[in-house]
């Protein structure tokens, strides 16, 4: 077994693209479940919205990619708008209903054959859509030590989006911090209560909705440039709930708990993988019990049961406060 | 604390020696005046007020039996539910239709009759919250601490003389869900005063509340009245009423069937009838 193999590749994933994708999205959710109490189940869709924003509007419709970003922007603030302004007035599971059909709407639209044109069916779109982007790199050459390996390309992505990341968590940490982060944590408490104190509840809800959105339609540019290419399938309920897994895994309503959660997430995913993969190729494992095929599936299998783990004797992930979660019980 | 007190309690009184005891009664000076106010649950009638007003600068309370529709009353009143029919005002304006939180701007701030403490708030977060216009609430100035920085000092401190006031200013930094029931009560409403109100309604402010505590909320809300504010409050517990109320109105299923001084209102037939209607076996002086 190739154990220095193994760190780099997992100690790369820790800190690498999938995570930063992952922190973004998570840090969305956080900002909806964690702060406001939104259940919001369609992050997938905020992504798909802005990867696919960027894709087809550099490849379809030739616009320059900076433009594009801002038109993804624009277009997961008029969904945020869409699934927030019929929903927010009503109880919370009518947005984690429309929010869960309308990320899976997005998908099948994309992957529809009628828009085959524009958004490239159930293969996606692949191109060179992120050209203005990597023509910005400065690394010429890529990251190749014993414990780190990227390529150049990555190694653009990942530092520029983990400044993204920290921007973003600044202005997130600004913002709980403020009199206007008081008001969605007293949202996610009792709607009543601060209703009956003069606060436009509706109004802070749809505003919650837009940020967490936006910040995760960044995760999907992040997704959509690192690989120059958009699936529609890659962005499932599945990524939904991944993303959900990041932030309880480091703990809802801690500003830093996405980052936490994503990097001890995909450590875990590709440790666990490459893992599995040396001890069957090195025959450990006998063949009958794991093929080598089968490892993709199993690595999420023994994840998930390490999470459960973690639930069931840290509840309250990572940076979570042990006491605040009991009190949610409404002793 | 009785010398002011009376003042006041005189010059409250004194403003409903010509008020007829009569259902529906004309006030010289009402904060609310509701007409013909309906509300019904399918086939149940909840609330059916024909005219009601409420005179400013008083303490009024709004008492009948258990279903009675004090609560639907309060909620429609506050926005927090819409009626069938009808339409009121505040201080002459039509408020009837306006949604809870513009209610509360314009002056009328509710407590809850199950309590609402936000729990894993601390409870000089619960306190702070409620000021009203606050910079640092907007999305853009709320990033911006230097903007907000210097209100939020002064509503900090604002809330603080209260929370002493109400003897909650050990709990400052705890979660509000650590706090007892009856200690919940007085949050709720330090935290009311926090609007500003021109008009406190209380939703059974004594429910749930030890004997202790239950002086010290009475004390409070004498001292509403004296600021200036007016009260209108629900209670069960006559003994209460008849301690701090200058007026007693009275509902059963849905109407009012008596208005007047607490005295006058506890030798009124209808009241009477309408709680021995409700359970035979409860005397008015329960709670004793
Ligand atoms: N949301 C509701 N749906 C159906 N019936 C209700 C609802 N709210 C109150 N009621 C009914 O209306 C009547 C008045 O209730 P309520 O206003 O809570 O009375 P009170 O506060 O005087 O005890 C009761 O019969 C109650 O069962
Ligand atoms: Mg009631």
């Amino acid at each position: 077994m190739d154990f220095l193999f193994i760190t780099q590749q997992s100690l790369s994933a820790a800190i690498g693209v999938n995570t930063i994708i992952f922190a973004l999205a998570a840090i969305g959710l956080n900002m909806h479940f964690g702060y406001t109490g939104l259940l919001n189940f369609g992050q997938a869709g905020f992504l798909a919205v802005g990867a696919y924003s960027v894709a087809v509007a550099v490849v379809s419709y030739n616009i320059s990619l900076w433009i594009a970003l801002l038109i993804g922007i624009g277009n997961s603030i008029i969904l945020a708008l869409l699934l927030g302004i019929p929903t927010l007035r009503l109880r919370a599971d009518y947005l984690a209903i429309v929010t869960i059909a309308a990320s899976e709407i997005i998908r099948q639209v994309a992957r529809s054959a009628t828009f085959n044109k524009t958004l490239g069916g159930s293969d996606g779109i692949t191109g060179k859509f992120g050209k203005e982007f990597f023509d910005l790199n400065p690394f010429t050459a890529g990251l190749d030590l014993p414990f780190l390996r990227f390529t150049p390309n990555d190694l653009w992505v990942v530092v520029v989006g983990w400044v993204l990341v920290a921007i973003i968590l600044l202005l997130m940490w600004l913002l709980v911090n403020s009199p206007w982060g008081r008001l969605l944590k007293a949202i996610r408490e009792d709607e009543d209560a601060v209703r009956s104190l003069g606060k436009n509840v509706y109004l802070y809800k749809i505003q919650s909705l837009i940020a967490g959105g936006v910040i995760g339609s960044i995760g999907g540019f992040v997704y959509a440039l690192s690989r120059q290419s958009v699936q529609p399938d890659n962005y499932g309920t599945a990524l939904t709930f991944f993303a959900y897994t990041v932030l309880i895994l480091g703990g809802a309503a801690r500003v830093m708990a996405p980052i936490a959660g994503a990097i001890i997430f995909w450590f875990l995913l590709v440790f666990v993988e490459q893992m599995l993969r040396q001890a069957v190729s090195a025959g450990y494992i006998p063949e009958w019990l794991i093929g080598v095929n089968q490892v993709g599936q199993i690595r999420f299998m023994l994840v998930g049961l390490g999470l459960m783990l973690l639930m069931i004797f840290r509840p309250q992930g990572i940076f979570g406060d042990r006491k605040e979660l009991a009190l949610d019980a409404r002793a | 604390m009785p010398a002011p007190n009376s003042n006041f309690k005189e010059r409250a009184l004194a403003a409903f020696a010509t008020v007829a005891s009569t259902p529906g009664s004309k006030k010289p000076d009402p904060i609310i005046v509701a007409d013909k106010v309906t509300r019904r649950f399918g086939g149940l009638t909840a609330v059916n007020v024909d005219h009601v007003e409420i005179q400013r600068g008083s303490i009024t309370a709004l008492i009948g039996p258990n279903g009675a529709g004090k609560t639907t009353f309060f909620n429609l009143l506050t926005g927090f539910d819409s009626v069938d029919e009808g339409s009121w005002t505040l201080n002459g304006e039509v408020i009837s239709g306006t949604s809870p939180h513009k209610v509360a701007r314009k002056g009328m701030v509710r407590t809850f009759q199950l309590t609402k403490a936000l729990f894993r708030l601390s409870v000089i977060d619960n306190m702070r919250l409620a000021a009203t216009n606050q910079r640092g609430e907007s999305f853009i100035r709320g990033l911006f601490p230097f903007i907000w920085k210097k209100q939020e000092e002064a509503i900090t401190s604002q809330a603080e003389e209260l929370l002493t006031r109400f003897k909650l200013i050990d709990k400052r930094d705890d979660f509000a869900a650590a706090l007892s029931g009856g200690q919940r009560k007085l949050l709720e409403m330090a935290r009311a005063l926090m609007v500003k109100p021109e008009i406190v309604m209380l939703d059974e402010p004594m429910a749930g509340v030890n004997p202790a505590l239950k002086q010290s909320l009475l004390g409070h809300i004498k001292d509403l009245r004296e600021e200036g504010m007016t009260v209108l409050f629900v209670e069960h517990d006559m003994d209460m009423v008849r301690d701090i109320s200058d007026w007693v109105i009275v509902m059963a299923e849905g109407k009012i069937v008596a208005e007047g001084t607490p005295d006058s209102v506890m030798g009124n037939q209808a009241v009477i009838d309408a709680y021995l209607g409700a359970h035979h076996d409860v005397s008015l002086d329960e709670g004793r």
